[in-house]
């Protein structure tokens, strides 16, 4: 549990950062708020030789609203996520979710940024942001570009993310009025990953579903998006039948690993048990 | 003030003695952060040590090659078993007379097996260096399932003693065989089970879990080559036994070793062996003349110092169709891993396995163990428990629920039916113990009452009902256990460890101001010895508990003890206190007969005084006494006012407790809610009612964590899985139910002031209630016996096998 000899560098500016991203382009790694990458170098899993902590540049951090989208910069803790005085009522699942994350202490450190950039199939913001259908900001040596949420995870910590580029910021459009939201997550203990975790977004309209997204967490090598699961209940009356039929679609998506947390049969199981109750209780806040 | 007209009560409260809820004196430094733990030492030119391990379970070794790791500025050293060999520590004997690798040489029979140590400068290079460290591996078929541990095919682990066909507990059947243990009547237990109108029968394991204590095992080593004096502080439950296997291991005088056990964060069993840490560390100091630092990571915690459990109880019951009990026939396949390691009274391999009759009147039993090898870390030791009495404890306390149900009695009914009555004791069971006290229908029922227990049942009537018609999705058990323990190893008649009789002492010294100084032979690791041998001294003395200092740990000025396990501090050191403070007692009287000038048979003690019979307004107050006897002693008596004691038990003690959990559990996802958790315990006489609501609480949240996820697996190739926080289930306080705790006093005719014990009761008791609530929860749906660890994959599996789920 001691990690190998490297580097440490904290930029104070975005462009500060993008040099040393473009000098270290192999061997350097963003440092947010360390809860993935340190036990990684502690057990020499990983082992950069250049940490460049992002912690010292003001620009990385903060909520704004930018018209019909919230602008979340990517050094933004969960802990500042949580006690918002907009985005809880704006988009309640956000905080929802990041009070499923670790424990008080690690949501204070932990980003949101750093939790949806490593790609480690296990964190919860992954499959939230498909399912928000968010757009990372993204900032290397070439520039800026964006790349959605939905097309970002590309396989175990494998993501769009280039060599030497930053995520900086995080924009999720506005959630619409009147709708219902879950993130429910199994797991063994507070600061777990979890056995099977969904997160649902949807509307009503007319006693019917009108739109929902679905974000399935650590129930493959990267967070997915189970399309052909919500798009099979627009248009359905929002009943037990519907969802469970939701769920057996859910539950032919999904690829976990056996683990701690149980068999392959398990998860699998778990991901259509809390798809289930995702999209019951999203249903029943919309009525409430 | 004015000593005669204070009342009765307020001088006994002052003294802050038996029975008082005293805050705890530890926790002043404690909760400031200011506890002296191993790893807050730091010596002049101290160095630290790291570990290059084994990736094998099992692997021969071809090649070592440090060459690199040596290299590296600020390495002085790395050891391996062949820089050991020329001083004869490459091997260390273990406490069940086995031995073990000290650094693996020719073979690896576990993953994480210790194979050279890195000694440098900073931490960091050590641990950099170990990563140098080059092994060539011929790797070896692991042997990871004990039940083929002796099979004809089976690879052999130990080539060491694989011609040796006796060990240190009689014959060994195969190379991988360690023991075979056997107690009881076998013919006549046989013989009742072929007469037998009812029988059950049910393989009941215990997986290998793991003590973990927050603090990991951890030493400094420091060796004064001038003048040829070893000083080890280390996370020691035993501190003078280890100085005493330090001195026969190095030849070093045992007078030149000093032993030191500062702070411990939490032992739980883990910290009673000796590991190759510390004899790496000792001979690092003594190559390098620089003080040596070892560290364990969680990591190498969970994976290779002293596991726990891993029995495997094959249990048999003979009884009648009215549920009475006739005969008890056990068979264990215990995992001892790659070495025989475990922590028993030497003459003990399977512990006290043997208390597996519980609190039942079993006329007749007949119990074998079969200790076997492989290719897992050595331990074995009692966690959290007197020796392998919580397996004995889950083995009946399942066992009898299982007969409870198939004979289609109550599981209370069914005790109450069997247990030991009242009159009965001191009982001598089947298997050779000699109960002291117990008063089982009453602890039993007071249980049943506070909880509200036919209720219970009929709620859960009404909800397995409502489940069946698919109104619910939830199952509810009720859970029942009641606990027999046997702590306080103990007479010397039973326990030894190498030999040395498995006593304990205290020795007390009374200043000229009356404030005292005691040592103990124990060790605390968290209990609260600062706090209760004071109460003891308190009331034994008249002296208020804060003019009273405890001080343990240090073996150059701590009497001689066997250290702190097994729930024996109170029994043994305890004990030792209180007939110690009976010597200055006695003495004092003495002096303060000289004082008040009357004869000494005219005097008696009274809370915190010597007074005249009869003549309350004439006395000598404890501090008066301790004055005179340093200023002016009476003429023929010596000065001063100390005392030394050291106790050998006449018999172990034997704390029970009647524990229920109210369960509920989804049978969609496997997750269990613990409704309800009543503890009730009979421990003796209470010596801090505080303390041991503390200790209650904390075994049960480990009773809880073992009963509902602990569990260190290995795969088929002996790679260790779960050997973090990440998956070993250490509970917080989230996940923790809230205890109810209560109790009853049947006080031990036999202990100086009655009182048994009660650390380990809670794990003892907690795990079978836990247990017995899940399987209690499944019986509706066919279910005999779930296997533990009862984690919401298995419990899911289990409602699948069973067919509950939709």
């Amino acid at each position: 549990m001691i990690p190998g000899p490297f580097a440490y560098h904290r930029p104070q500016s975005l462009a500060e950062a993008v040099a040393l991203f473009a000098a270290h382009p192999e061997d350097g790694r963003a440092l947010a708020g360390g809860h993935s990458l340190i036990p990684m170098m502690k057990l020499r899993l990983a082992t950069p030789e250049h940490l460049i902590d992002l912690g010292g540049i003001a620009a990385l951090k903060g909520i704004r609203r930018e018209g019909e989208t919230w602008v979340i910069g990517a050094t933004t803790t969960q802990a500042a996520l949580i006690g918002h005085e907009a985005l809880p009522a704006g988009l309640p699942i956000i905080g929802e979710t990041a009070r499923q994350i670790a424990d008080p202490q690690i949501r204070y450190c932990g980003t949101l940024g750093g939790n949806v950039a490593n790609g480690d199939p296990g964190n919860d913001m992954p499959a939230l942001m498909m399912c928000l259908d968010a757009v990372y900001h993204l900032a290397g040596a070439k520039g800026e570009r964006r790349v959605k949420a939905r097309d970002f995870y590309l396989g175990a910590y494998v993501t769009a993310l280039a060599a030497g580029e930053i995520l900086t910021a995080i924009q999720i459009p506005a959630a619409p009025p009147g709708h219902g939201h879950a993130y429910e997550k199994l797991k063994r203990k507070i600061g777990d990953y979890a056995t099977a975790a969904a997160a649902v977004m949807l509307t009503l309209e007319a006693g019917r579903i009108a739109t929902c997204a679905i974000g399935l967490t650590n129930l493959a090598p990267t967070p997915l998006l189970a399309e052909a699961a919500a798009a099979m209940l627009i248009g359905e009356t929002p009943d037990e039948r519907a969802f469970a039929a939701a769920a057996r679609a859910v539950e032919a998506i999904v690829a976990p690993t056996a683990d701690g947390r149980g068999p392959v049969e398990y998860r699998t199981k778990m991901a259509g048990v809390m798809t289930r109750r995702a999209l019951a209780r999203a249903v029943a806040r919309i009525g409430a | 003030m004015n000593e005669m007209s204070e009342t009765r009560e307020v001088r006994e409260a002052r003294l802050q003695g038996l029975g008082c809820k005293r805050k705890r004196v530890e926790d002043v430094r404690f909760t400031q952060g200011k506890g002296k733990y191993v790893d807050d030492l730091k010596l002049p030119g101290m160095l630290y040590g790291d570990f290059h391990r084994s990736p094998y379970g099992h692997a021969r070794i071809k090649r070592i090659d440090t060459s690199k790791a040596k290299a590296v500025p600020g390495v002085l050293a790395v050891l391996t078993a062949e820089d050991l060999k020329p001083l004869k520590l490459d091997w260390m004997p273990t406490l069940a007379g086995d031995v073990q690798a000290v650094l693996a040489g020719d073979k690896v029979l576990f993953q994480n097996q210790e194979i050279a140590f890195i000694v440098a400068t900073e931490r960091y290079i050590a641990a950099d260096a170990a990563d140098l460290v080059e092994v060539e591996y011929e790797a070896l078929p692991a042997l990871v399932d004990p039940f083929k541990a002796m099979a004809e095919d089976a690879p052999i682990l130990r080539e060491d003693i694989k011609d040796k066909t006796t060990g240190a507990h009689g014959e060994r059947k195969h190379p991988n065989h360690i023991f075979t243990w056997e107690i009881g009547d076998r013919e006549a237990t046989d013989l009742a089970f072929r007469e037998a109108e009812v029988t059950i029968k049910e393989l009941i394991s215990y997986q290998r879990v793991h003590p973990c204590p927050l603090e990991t095992c951890q030493s400094v080593a420091s060796f004064d080559k001038i003048k040829g004096e070893l000083t080890v502080w280390g996370t020691f439950q035993a501190p003078h036994v280890v100085r005493t296997v330090a001195a026969i291991l190095s030849g070093i005088p045992e007078h030149k070793i000093h032993v030191i056990a500062p702070d411990i964060g939490g032992g739980f069993g883990n910290k009673v062996g000796v590991y190759p840490g510390y004899v790496c560390a000792i001979v690092a100091s003594i190559v390098t003349g620089r003080p040596v630092k070892w560290v364990e990571d969680r990591i190498e915690n969970l994976s290779t110092t002293a596991f726990a459990r891993d029995y495997h109880m094959t249990a048999e019951i003979a009884a009648t169709r009215e549920g009475r009990v006739k005969a008890l026939r056990v068979h264990v396949l215990a995992d001892h891993g790659a070495f025989d390691a475990c922590a028993d009274p030497s003459k003990w391999p399977a512990g006290f396995f043997n208390i597996v009759t519980g609190s039942y009147d079993f006329p007749i039993a007949h119990v074998a163990v079969d200790g076997v090898y492989t290719n897992k870390a050595p331990g074995g030791v009692a966690y959290r428990c007197s020796f392998r009495v919580t397996e004995a404890a889950y083995c009946i306390e399942r066992a009898m629920d299982i007969l409870a149900h198939k004979l289609g009695i109550d599981p209370a009914e069914i005790r109450m039916r069997n247990f030991i009555r009242r009159e009965q004791f001191p009982y001598h069971s089947a298997l050779g113990w000699e109960y002291d006290s117990g008063d089982y229908h009453t602890a039993l029922q007071k249980a049943l009452d506070a909880v509200g227990y036919s209720a219970l049942r009929a709620e859960q009537t009404a909800r397995r009902e409502a489940f069946r018609r698919g109104e619910t999705r939830e199952i509810m058990g009720i859970g029942i256990a009641f606990f027999t323990e046997i702590v306080g190893a103990g007479p010397a008649k039973n326990c030894d460890i190498l030999g040395i009789a498995m006593f304990d002492s205290a020795e007390i010294r009374i200043h000229p101001t009356g404030a005292v100084i005691a040592r103990m032979g124990t060790k605390s690791q968290g209990q609260g010895h600062e706090t209760t041998y004071a109460q003891i001294i308190a009331s034994e003395l008249g002296i208020p508990a804060d003019d009273v200092m405890i001080e343990e740990g240090n073996t150059d000025t701590a009497p001689y003890g066997l250290g702190t396990y097994g729930s024996r501090s109170t029994p043994t050191a305890g004990a030792a206190t209180a007939m110690a403070c009976r010597k200055i007692k006695a003495k004092a009287q003495m002096i303060a007969a000289h004082l008040l000038e009357v004869h000494h048979d005219d005097v008696e003690f009274d809370i915190d005084r010597f007074r005249v019979k009869g003549m309350p307004e004439r006395f000598k107050t404890m501090k008066d006494i301790a004055w005179t006897a340093y200023s002016a002693p009476p003429p023929g008596l010596e000065p001063g006012l100390e005392a030394v004691n050291y106790y050998d038990p006449p018999n172990m003690t034997y704390p029970f407790g009647a524990y229920i959990c109210v369960m509920d559990i989804d049978v969609d996802t496997g997750v269990a809610k613990i409704r309800r958790f009543y503890a009730l315990d009979d421990c003796g006489t209470r010596i801090n009612p505080m303390i041991i609501e503390g200790q209650v609480h904390g075994g049960l949240t480990e009773a809880f964590a073992i009963a509902m996820g602990q569990e260190i697996a290995y795969d088929e190739i002996g790679n260790v899985k779960g050997a973090s926080f990440l998956d070993f289930f250490l509970p917080t306080a989230v996940e923790t139910p809230k205890w109810e705790t209560d109790f009853t006093v049947t006080p031990s005719p036999h202990h100086p002031i009655g009182a048994k014990g009660v650390g380990e009761s809670p794990n003892v008791g907690g795990v079978p209630a836990f247990s017995n609530a899940v399987n209690d929860a499944f019986a509706f749906l066919g279910a005999t016996h779930i296997q533990m660890p009862h984690d919401a994959w298995r419990l899911w599996q289990a409602a699948e096998a069973l067919g509950a789920q939709g």
